[in-house]
């Protein structure tokens, strides 16, 4: 069960700039639990981004990047107004697509 | 520190091995790279995901007995979260007990919800393993009185008793390493390794460490901890007998500390190493 990402998307001359924060256990696989039993991997693996439709970001992640991460990426020639649509999928195929509105900086 | 400030320090440096002239002055504390960090880490806080877990968690039904927080008196009537945390601890008649924001959750997730006080207080620290939904209800019950400024109020015979004890407690030299609250945090600009000590006796340095403190997302821990837990590890530190949660010494403790911090300006949650 995905929980909602937390996006900002705000409009700093044509450039728009987006951070999010997601929610995810991200685990490599090498940690144990408290009863010494390691913990399966589970990680996000694809990132992707758009922006009115067209993909702007599309990254491949692995279990190197942190615990509930903060992502940014920045679009250029963005407007107010305009959509952008965060979607991340994991190993286990848990998916959670979000999406904003370029608000002005 | 900027970038210029910076560049012209590293300048005065490279001159300095040059010249082979006088000791260098220009460096800066390790307190200004805190700050620094702190900042960063401040504008995206992944407490921000502990504050609208927090939210989904007190408008859902859930427990044994199938309700809501919505019932929940924090102190400003039924279900009113906004300017909650800023007024606690507090008197409540229904308990004849002074309560923390924490034990007034606590009591509400047993009396309205119907969960075991046992369970909740067995999950109230979140793990790798396993989240806390203590931690992410104080996010978001602190998170809405942001802007709102501390103002605990000592009018009820037992608020008054509780601050009293609190601040006994505070200065009291107690357990194997003879120390007290003050101990650590009676002195400025002291540092344990890297992170810097509030000093809790200036009023200002209080102010900001209770309204922008706890609840904080803790990098090191991936979680939210809330002032229950700083307290109880204050107390591990002490190597004192483990604080019991929301219990009367951590409550009075907070009451100190929250009254001593009128004034601050809240801005939750905080983010910590």
């Amino acid at each position: 069960m995905a929980e909602p990402m937390k996006i900002r998307a705000l409009l700093k001359g044509d450039v728009a700039d987006i951070r999010v924060l997601v929610a995810h256990s991200m685990e490599t696989g090498q940690r144990r639990d408290a009863a010494g039993n390691l913990v399966a991997a589970h990680f996000i693996h694809s990132m992707t981004v758009t922006h009115n439709g067209k993909p702007v970001y599309d990254g491949q992640w692995s279990q190197a990047v942190s615990r509930n991460p903060v992502f940014a990426v920045r679009i250029k020639g963005a407007r107010v107004g305009d959509k952008v649509v965060v979607s991340w999928t994991d190993n286990k195929n848990d998916k959670r697509t979000d999406e904003v509105s370029v608000a002005a900086g | 520190m900027n970038l210029s400030s910076r560049a012209a320090a590293i300048c005065a440096f490279a001159l300095a091995l040059a010249t082979g002239s006088g000791p260098v002055t220009a460096q800066s504390k390790p307190e200004d790279g805190l700050a620094l960090g702190r900042k960063m880490l401040a504008e995206d806080n992944p407490g921000d995901l502990w504050v609208e877990r927090g939210q989904r968690l007190f408008t859902a039904k859930r427990g044994p007995k199938n309700a809501s927080l919505e019932k929940c008196d924090l102190g400003m009537g039924p279900g009113v979260v906004k300017g909650a945390f800023a007024q606690l601890p507090r008197y409540f008649a229904d308990t004849d007990k002074v309560q923390d924001l924490e034990s007034r959750l606590l009591t509400c997730m047993v009396e309205l919800q119907g969960f075991k006080r046992e369970d909740i207080i067995r999950t109230r620290f979140g793990t790798l393993d396993r989240d806390s939904d203590m931690e992410a209800l104080v996010s978001y019950v602190g998170a809405a009185s942001n802007g709102l400024r501390m103002n605990v109020r000592l009018t009820h015979a037992k608020e008054r008793e509780m601050y009293k004890a609190g601040e006994y407690a505070f200065y009291r030299r107690s357990g194997p390493l003879d120390f007290a609250c003050v101990t650590c945090h009676g002195e400025s600009g002291k540092r344990i390794r890297l992170q810097d000590l509030p000093n809790m006796t200036k009023a200002e340095e209080m102010r900001e460490v209770v309204a922008t403190g706890w609840p904080a997302y803790r990098g090191t821990h991936s979680t939210v901890r809330t002032m229950q837990h700083r307290l109880y590890d204050c107390f591990w530190q002490m190597r004192l007998p483990d604080l019991g949660f929301a219990s009367d010494l951590s409550v009075a403790l907070t009451a100190y500390l929250n009254y001593s911090a009128n004034g601050g300006e809240i801005k939750l949650p905080g983010v910590r190493r």
